[in-house]
Order: structure tokens, then sequence, then C-alpha cells
């Protein structure tokens, strides 16, 4: 067997071309023949001591695998899931996991190694070539193919049948029908709910601190500082509703900086005494974003690094996003609680097919 | 330099310099329209501190913040800013910067307290600010951490990452790791809102709410791993490009050992 294998690609060149090769260095076609390096032998072949020497160390790397398994299970009896240990590089983590981990780990790897080095150095040792073959079949079975296809169609009547063939393409012509009508049916149409946020539905809506819960009044901001806030009432709205939709459209930031350095607004006086409020959906893809940095107004978003500046109408400055941030115009109502006048000058979050 | 230490003992116009701090303090925390971060606690602030801090001002921070802390071209106006301010960007090594950087980093602080503390009386002295926080606002040992990592979630964690462990922000800034951060820095950052973070006064999150947030950082600095290595708690990321790194460099070094041949 080695010694036929040893000779260039025979079966190789028969099967193709059915007649002689030149094996000097290319065939008819151009292709290369590479010439087999000269078979040496592994040590193994040649000296049956170096054999059982390998023997043994595939035998030794089959043990040690087996026994990391066993030592796996071992290590999930004894460990208490809870127990923790530290270790270097790694931190303080359960023994339990790291032993299981790390036993199971390499027993599979010792396991692996022995069946490699098994291979390497005990099953036999010989070079030997596979050819390619063509990707186009020979003339005869080219032609039998049409053949068989020709005889096919005259068999089926495709031809012969005008009746059949005419209904069976207009019924097909109809598959995609239903998927069209399907398509155009995907739920009650949002109407003006992409548009509306409950800021709008009084004239004035006070402002709730989303995470003390308290109303937020004007004095309560220092420069430089950030709420993340929603309208008041929108707990009652949720509960009425069972959805956070509201919630969804109508939170907010709001920030203060020094009224100089506002830059342009989206309505005149929108502010007030410096403090902005701006909608917490981006108009990208609605992520919700409050990574405010109050020395250069910025407002990043997370997901796709859309970037707006605040000082200036909530402008795009970078990223994917196409529209300005939708800000609220802020006021103060009798009580002194500081207060929106009225909903956002555009639709909240990311543009929608119907917007346009 | 003689003349300064000279300063130090009791002189007749230190109690002069003393009734001149106490009015400019007034005044100017009349003038910060945001009357609940002012919080001039200027206890035991001695007339022999601010000259001190006045000398270290001097010499080692006047170049960028200007001769009275008025600001230059590289560094902000510290007028009203506050001893907090001072305590947290001193004490956290952020200032003095090594060099001109986009975001002063975390180092190993560069002054003692003492001189820190100095600073900071020298500091609120130019202009009333959030003082240093006292240790019972930022003691958290009744806080509830569950609350805490709740308010954390809304305010904190969209810069400093879910687990604390910071993030990027535009043009090379970044949210720092919040996992060396002292109680009292946690606190004097919220009031102050130093570099790019926004201000969390006492107003918009009530002291007790800070308790409970310093609570949740505690809580994250000291909490184990036990599904193993963290890769820093950023997440699936780190983890794909970890694995995928380590697993298929194991695929390539066993490809090689297979294919190398056997002698």
């Amino acid at each position: 067997m080695s010694e036929q294998s040893n000779l260039p690609a025979t079966h190789g060149a028969h099967d193709n071309h059915g007649g002689e090769v030149d094996y000097a260095t290319r065939d008819e076609r151009g292709r290369y023949i590479l010439p087999l390096e000269e078979h040496t032998p592994r040590i193994t072949d040649i000296d049956p001591r170096a054999a059982k020497r390998a023997e043994r160390q595939v035998a030794w790397l089959f043990t040690l695998g087996g026994a990391c398994l066993a030592g796996g299970v071992a290590a999930y009896v004894a460990f208490d899931s809870r127990e923790l240990i530290s270790v270097p590089t790694i931190g303080r983590v359960s023994a339990s996991n790291f032993w299981l981990g790390t036993l199971i780990g390499l027993g599979s790897f010792f396991i692996g190694a022995a069946a490699i080095h098994w291979a390497r150095r005990l099953m036999p040792g010989e070079e030997a070539v596979d050819h390619r073959h063509p990707l186009r079949g020979d003339e005869q079975s080219r032609a039998s193919a049409i053949e068989q296809f020709k005889r096919g169609a005259a068999e089926s009547g495709f031809l012969s049948r005008p009746l059949v063939r005419r209904t069976m393409l207009g019924a097909m012509a109809l598959f995609p029908l239903p998927l069209v009508v399907l398509l155009g049916d995907l739920g009650p149409s949002p109407k003006e709910k992409l548009r509306h946020t409950m800021w709008g539905d009084k004239r004035m809506t006070r402002i709730v601190n989303q995470g003390s819960g308290e109303l937020v009044r004007p004095e309560d901001m220092a420069v430089g500082g950030l709420i993340n806030a929603i309208p008041e009432g929108l707990e009652r709205i949720q509960e009425e509703t069972g959805t956070q939709n509201e919630r969804a459209k109508s939170s907010i930031i709001l920030v203060r900086m020094n009224p100089s350095e506002i830059k342009a607004q989206q309505g005149e006086g929108w502010d007030y005494e410096g403090i902005l409020a701006y909608s917490k959906i981006c108009t990208h893809v609605g992520c919700p974003i409050s990574l405010y940095q109050q020395r250069t107004h910025a407002l990043l978003c997370p997901c796709h690094q859309s970037t707006f500046d605040l000082s200036d109408a909530g402008r795009v400055v970078f990223g994917p996003a196409a529209r300005h941030m939708p800000q609220l115009r802020l006021g103060v109502d009798a009580e002194g609680y500081l207060v929106a006048l009225g909903d956002f000058a555009e639709p909240v979050g990311p543009s929608f097919w119907e917007r346009g | 330099m003689a003349n300064i230490s000279g300063s130090r003992r009791r002189r007749p116009y230190a109690s002069a310099l003393l009734l001149l701090t106490a009015l400019t303090t007034t005044g100017a925390a009349y003038a910060v329209t945001t009357s609940a971060i002012a919080n001039p606690r200027t206890s035991e602030v001695t007339a022999a501190q601010i000259q001190e801090g006045k000398r270290l001002f001097t010499e080692g921070c006047s170049s960028c913040h200007g001769l009275a802390g008025q600001g230059g071209s590289s560094g902000p106006s510290l007028i009203g800013v506050g001893a907090a301010a001072v305590d947290f960007q001193v004490g956290t090594g952020r200032m003095p910067m090594a060099q001109a950087q986009v975001q002063a980093m975390r180092k190993d602080p560069v002054y003692t307290q003492a001189e820190i503390d100095a600073l900071a009386a020298y500091v609120s002295s130019l202009g009333a600010g959030p003082g240093v926080p006292d240790p019972s606002q930022y003691d958290f040992s009744n806080a509830n951490v569950a609350r805490g990592g709740e308010i954390y979630r809304l305010n904190c964690s969209q810069c400093h990452n879910y687990a604390g462990k910071g993030g990027a922000l535009s043009d090379g800034k970044y949210a720092p790791t919040l996992m060396k951060a002292t109680p009292k820095q946690i606190y004097e950052a919220m009031i102050t809102g130093p570099q790019g973070m926004p201000v969390f006064s006492d107003a918009q999150i009530p002291a007790k709410d800070k308790q409970d947030i310093i609570a949740y950082i505690d809580y994250l600095q000291n909490a184990p791993d036990p599904g193993g290595a963290a890769l820093g708690r950023f997440g699936p990321v780190t983890e794909t490009v970890f694995l995928f790194t380590a697993a298929i460099g194991a695929v390539i070094a066993v490809t090689i050992w297979i294919g190398a041949k056997s002698r």
C-alpha cells in the first residue's frame, strides 16, 4: 500500500483522462504536478523502543485526561458553590466553578492531545497525492443528462398541453398575493400617537425628578446639573394603560448652564434661567441617553455615538442621528415649581415612515 | 519664603483677613443662584491655612488657574468651585495635571492631606462653593444598597457603566472607573461635577440617596466574580474578544502541531 502511494497520482490521472500523463512537472492542462518528497521513516517506524516510548506517552496522556475529569467531579462534590478562592490574575471566584472549569478543560485537552500524539507517532505514516477532479462532466454524461431532460419535458406534456401550462403559470403568479395583503395589515395604524406626548395634554405640566420622585423646583438645580425627569401624572397613566409607552415618549433630561452659554434654542426663551429640557430619546434609533458632559454641553448616545449640543438647540454635532434633540419650553407655575409649557415642537425619538 | 513663614504666626492683620474672607464668602454665597449647592462649611479654617494655601496655589496651580484663581487659557476659574472640588481634584491626584491632556487622570496625590486642606481653604476663600462633606454625610452604614443600585442605574450608569468600571465619552474623554473612589470622593464628585461630569447637588439627589449610591458602589468594589475572570466586567464585548483571540489562537497552535512533520 505504502509503496503504491509513493507513485504520484496514478488513479487520478487515469480517471480523468483515460490515458498517460506526463509526470515531468505539468499535466496536459497546464496544472503543476508536485513531486513528492522522498519518504523518510519516523523514529517510531524504525526503533521499536521509540515506538514503545510513544505508546507509553499516549497512555499517560489518556490517563491524565481521565484523572482530570474524575477530579472535576470530585471538585463538584467537594466545594460549596458559594465558597470563594483568590486566584492570581482572575480574582475572587467560586472555588467550585474554578476547579470544575480548569479540570474539565484540562481533561478534554489531555484526551485530545493523546489522540493527536497517537496519530502522529504510531498510526501509519505515508505520503499520498489526491488530484482534484475537474468540475465539468464528460461529453457522454452531459449528452445523456440533456436527453433525459428533454424526454421528461415531452412526457409531462408541458409543451403539448397549453391549457395546463397557462393555468399553472397564472396560479404561480398569484402566489405572492396573500403576502402583500398580510403585510398591509400589521396591526392598527399609530395615527397621531407618535407625534404627541403627555407634555402637551395640559397647558402646564409639572416635572418630576425620576430618582427621588419629587417635583422639581428651579432652585434645586445647580449650574452644570443634570436631572432625569418625567411628567407629573405619568405613573397614573401607566397604571391606566398598563404600558410604558408614555414613559418611552415623555422621558426628559433637565440640564442647567449659565444663560450666557446658551447659543440657540428651538424657541425664543424656552429655557428657564438657564435650565433646559430636552427629550431623553435619541433621534437616531431611540436609545435613552443622558451621557451629558456639562463642560462641553455635549449629550452623547452610547449606542451609535450620536452627539448633540444642548447649548445649541440640541443640534447634531456628530454621529448618525439626523434630527435635533426635541426641546420642551420651560416656565414656573404660581407655586414655584418648574413646568413644561406645551409639547415638543417635533415628534420625539427616531424617524418613522409616516413622518416623511 | 521668610515673610510667608512669618505670617504663620498670629499677626494683627490675620483677623482682618478672616473677616474679609467671611464677607467674601457670604457675598459670593448670595451671588451663586444655586443656593442649594452652596454649602460653605468652612469649619476650622484658619487664616494661616489660607496663607499656606495661597503659597501652595501660587507655586503649583497659578500657572494655569491664574494668580488669583481667575482662570486662564489653560485652566478654568476656581472662584466659587468650593473646597470639595479642591479636595476631590487634588486628593485623587488629578490636579496638578502631569501634562496637558484632554482629561486629568487619577494618580497618586502630589500633596499631603494637610496641604490639600490648605489649598481648599484658600480656594474657598475666593468664592463660596460646596464644602468638603462631613463624614456623617457619606456614612453609608445604614444605607439601602438595592435602592442605591436603582438610583445609580438611573443617574450614573450611563457613563460609569453598570458595574462602575467607567466608559468612553466623546473627543477622547472618558468617565473614570469608580473602583478606587472612596465614599468621600464619590460624594464630592456628585456635588461638584468634576470635569465633564454633571453636578448632582443635594437638591437633585438627596443626601440619603447619595449614601445609597455610595453603598452600591462599595458593594461593586468588593463584589467577587464567582463565575470566573470578570475581564473588566464590561460584558459580552470583552468576553467575545478574549474568547475569540484565545480560542482561535489555541486552534491555530494545535493545527500547526497536527500538521508538523513527525520525525
